[in-house]
């Protein structure tokens, strides 16, 4: 979980769209990789179903060049929603600076929403991770449907957002609210750099030590 | 490029027209016509001319073009040159980037492996790409021996065509333009006179214009009849070589491959066709990354930063950067500013040492030990040793003074010469090669020449005067330490070159490449260069043509065995470092003993000076007659010699015989030879 490496100069970071099935967490990135500049795009790695469904993961690499003399990438992922992919979820979540967590915002979904985050608070138990010390946004996506199949952001905080971590309405199709939630996340990733300086650079020596 | 090669001064005839015009074509469209276009003939027929022409009109009438014009020797010492520093690819993109490529002497590819791969695909981007190039050689393609048999091809590819030798009415043309050039006046006839003499190639036809140009100097009235006398064309037994292959060997260049769909134009399509409207995209991920940029300016420590920011920098110069790094890993701050400081002057006295270290061996240029702040003292080790190794080429002798040669009219042609070249070096007569018998005092007047230049510029030139047989000495020394790069350097880097007796690189091929690469390389940059030999060229049949043509091109003048009013003054002058104040007709007694060299002018001097102190007597001419023409054997003249001097006619025997250095007087006893190997 090396963020910054001062030898090699380098930023990685490793952000994962986590929330329930047909969420909305692939359109986030393909909003995104349609916005970046020609030079700066990697592949965007898409594992679908016939019904483009995500199969496995998502996977875009974003160069974001030097920044203050540090090679910024940002790799972005994503998870298969659907239950039974619990394992890939898994093995997709390990390593993870910062989780956003993209919901639902129909009301029929929130039984799944609430699902997914029980499921992603379990899986970083296992990976022997403290829930609260990662950084974690949420994401209302489906802003834009009519209201009256729609929950307010005020009752999907209140159900799902019970950590109060920074929370962003959107419409991920047509990139409402995309980049104000990749922001939110990039500076409670960045942010930990300095709180935790000294962990960091006892992660720098393990990395290095490898 | 040399703006004295074009085309309004090449003059064309029917053997060289050919090649002209398709110089022309080249010239005006490069890489439509001929590519590429191979130019060969024997050595002095101009192809230097007709590329440097080439070159010149194309810039001419393209401003923009990038040209690249030089020698293959050039090319492959930048090649090797890329290859040690590690730049090859700075090398390939140079070249890669060319609109039109002169390459001079590529018969030098022989057995450069390694040069004909790179050639082979820098031939090949060039040609993709619709690139001119142009070479010149000694031979047809075919004739270069050891090169791989696809380079060939491409070699002999486009046209190939080769000078021949120019008839008599060009000749006219060239010695017309050449005199005119020079602000010289010949009486009628002389220049034609001159241009039925057969000389081999059109260098040693100027370098005997030269000669008619310096004997009209002195105050000569070149007549018709003296021509052939003045320019020694009696001996010149080699006649114009004539054409190898009379008719231009033309192969169709291949046809041009149809014009690739640009593929610019399609990726634009597709990225059009995209349908996002880019601007707001481009926008949208700039704010975003700009806002990540702040955050990380944040976030991150700023010591680490700094540190951070000059690893980046130094590493980017190509500077290993440990220290750095190795700080940067430390749990606290250390004293950041103290350690870059100290890290940039490292890295300033490391430049410094690289600098130090080129000028005497440009093959240390980018070693790894100037890029390495903590290996200083490697460094510094490294160029102490370079230094050590690298003495400057020796330098003329102090002891020949210009002042102390003294000037008659056998050698007055020469010293007029070596006075015009102190005057402007490296301009009017370049090369200047001086040849007499032995003894005749080439040497000192070289050394003169070589003292006059520094004494003239200051001490600011650099004058190298060797001896042929130490140039040679020391290229096999250098071969055997690896050092001939260094050694090589020495020599381009020197501002007028002297080489005494060069008739001894005589069956030395590898002297003999190298002292052609540095004679070009001097005489390119409008350096001296001074030889002195036995005899003319023309008659240094041992050497290379293409040395011998290059040696004829400049002036070559002869020094003859004193005169008598010569040998009277050096008598004078001898006499009186010897002591002898009362000179009264012993001079002039003296100085009507015909003599061939210098050397035994002085010899002669040493042995009267002897005699009258054996004899007791105060040296007089009388003194001098009677031991000179007395009865009384000596051993240091042959008889026959003394009885010719005796009856004050011209010696008998050649000359050879009267060389004090040159014959043994004392055979050992042959009766005691035999009776010692009876026993």
């Amino acid at each position: 979980m090396s963020l910054v490496n001062y030898s090699t100069r380098e930023i990685t970071c490793k952000i994962v769209y986590y929330g329930p099935g047909r969420s909305g967490k692939t359109s986030n990135l393909h909003y995104i990789y349609g916005q970046v500049p020609e030079d700066r795009k990697g592949k965007m790695v898409s594992l679908a179903t016939q019904t483009d469904r995500t199969l496995f993961f998502d996977f875009l690499p974003l160069d974001l060049g030097t920044i203050s003399g540090f090679t910024t990438k940002f790799q972005l992922y994503t998870v298969p929603g659907q239950v039974y992919y619990q394992t890939t979820r898994k093995l997709v979540l390990q390593g993870a600076d910062g989780v956003v967590f993209v919901a639902d915002s129909q009301a029929r979904q929130l039984e799944e929403n609430v699902e997914s985050m029980q499921d992603l608070h379990a899986n970083l138990a296992e990976h022997g991770v403290d829930a609260r010390a990662v950084p974690l946004v949420i994401q209302y996506n489906k802003q834009d449907l009519p209201r009256d199949l729609i929950l307010g952001t005020d009752e999907l905080d209140d159900a799902l957002n019970f950590r109060n971590v920074p929370s962003f309405p959107a419409d991920a199709l047509h990139g409402m609210g995309v980049f104000e939630t990749l922001r939110g996340i990039s500076e409670l990733v960045l942010k930990r750099l300095s709180a935790g300086s000294s962990s960091a650079a006892a992660a720098g020596a393990l990395t290095t030590a490898r | 490029m040399d703006g004295r090669f074009r085309f309004d001064n090449f003059v064309v005839g029917s053997a060289n027209r050919l090649a002209v015009a398709a110089g022309r074509a080249v010239a005006e469209a490069p890489g439509a016509a001929y590519n590429p276009l191979f130019i060969y003939s024997s050595s002095g027929l101009g192809k230097t001319h007709l590329i440097g022409a080439i070159a010149h009109q194309a810039l001419q009438l393209q401003s923009g073009l990038r040209v690249e014009y030089l020698s293959l020797d050039d090319f492959v010492a930048q090649l090797h040159a890329s290859i040690s520093a590690g730049q090859t690819d700075a090398f390939k993109q140079r070249y890669q980037g060319v609109d039109l490529l002169l390459l001079d002497d590529v018969q030098f590819l022989t057995g450069q492996r390694e040069t004909q791969s790179e050639m082979l695909r820098l031939f090949n981007v060039l040609q993709g790409g619709g690139r001119q190039i142009v070479m010149a050689s000694d031979r047809p393609p075919g004739e270069i021996a050891d090169v791989d048999e696809r380079l060939v091809t491409r070699l002999a590819g486009g046209l190939v065509v080769d000078i021949g030798a120019p008839d008599f009415e060009t000749r006219v043309a060239i010695l017309r333009n050449k005199s005119a050039e020079r602000g010289a006046q010949f009486r009628q006839g002389v220049l034609e006179e001159l241009a039925t003499i057969p000389f081999a190639n059109i260098r040693e036809l100027q370098g005997a214009l030269n000669r008619l140009i310096a004997h009209q100097g002195l105050g000569e009235d070149v007549v018709v009849e003296r021509v052939r006398e003045i320019v020694g064309a009696d001996t010149v037994a080699r006649a114009m070589t004539p054409l190898r292959n009379a008719a231009a060997r033309a192969t169709p260049s291949l046809p041009s491959p149809p014009p690739a769909p640009a593929p610019a134009t399609v990726a634009a399509a597709t990225a059009n066709g995209g349908g996002a409207a880019p601007a707001i995209a481009s926008s949208e991920f700039a704010s975003f990354l700009s806002d990540i940029a702040v955050a990380v300016a944040q976030h991150v420590e700023p010591w680490k930063m700094r540190l951070a920011e000059a690893s980046a920098h130094w590493a980017g110069e190509g500077y290993r950067v440990e220290v750095i790094d190795r700080a940067l890993r430390l749990p606290q701050a250390p004293n950041v500013e103290g350690l870059l400081d100290t890290f940039a002057a490292a890295v300033e006295h490391l430049k410094t040492l690289e600098q130090e270290a080129v000028a005497v061996d440009p093959a240390l240029g980018g070693d790894e030990v100037f890029r390495d702040p903590q290996r200083v003292t490697e460094a510094e080790a490294l160029v102490e040793r370079a230094l050590a190794g690298n003495t400057p080429p020796p330098g003329p002798s102090p002891a020949f003074a210009r002042h102390a040669y003294e000037v008659g009219p056998s050698n007055q042609l020469a010293v007029n010469a070596a006075d015009a070249v102190v005057a402007e070096p490296g301009t009017r007569y370049n090369p200047l090669f001086v040849h007499g018998p032995s003894g005749t005092g080439k040497t000192h007047l070289v050394n003169a020449i070589g003292n006059e230049l520094i004494d003239a510029s200051g001490g600011a030139l650099t004058v190298s005067c060797v001896g042929a047989q130490t140039f040679v000495d020391e290229l096999i020394a250098a071969l055997q330490d690896g050092t001939v790069e260094r050694w090589r350097t020495r020599y381009r880097s020197t501002d007028a070159l002297i080489i005494d007796d060069v008739h001894f690189v005589a069956g030395k091929e590898r002297t003999q490449d190298e002292l052609f690469h540095v004679f070009n390389a001097l005489h390119d940059a409008g350096k001296q260069i001074i030889l002195t030999s036995d005899r003319p060229p023309k008659e240094l049949g041992e050497l290379e043509a293409r040395l011998r043509s290059r040696f004829a091109g400049g002036l070559v003048v002869e020094v003859h065995p004193p005169d008598r009013a010569l040998r009277a003054k050096l008598y004078a002058r001898h006499l009186a470092q010897a002591g002898v104040s009362e000179m009264d007709g012993l001079v002039d007694q003296l100085a009507e003993q015909e003599a061939t060299s210098v050397r035994e002018v002085m010899g002669l001097v040493h042995r009267v000076v002897a005699a009258a102190e054996v004899a007791g007597v105060q040296l007089t001419a009388e003194f001098a007659r009677s031991e000179l023409h007395g009865t009384v054997g000596t051993p240091l003249a042959p008889p026959a010699a003394r009885a010719a001097a005796a009856e004050g006619g011209l010696p008998a025997l050649d000359p050879f015989f009267l060389d004090g250095e040159k014959v043994v007087w004392d055979w050992p006893d042959v009766g005691g030879r035999a009776i010692e190997e009876l026993r």
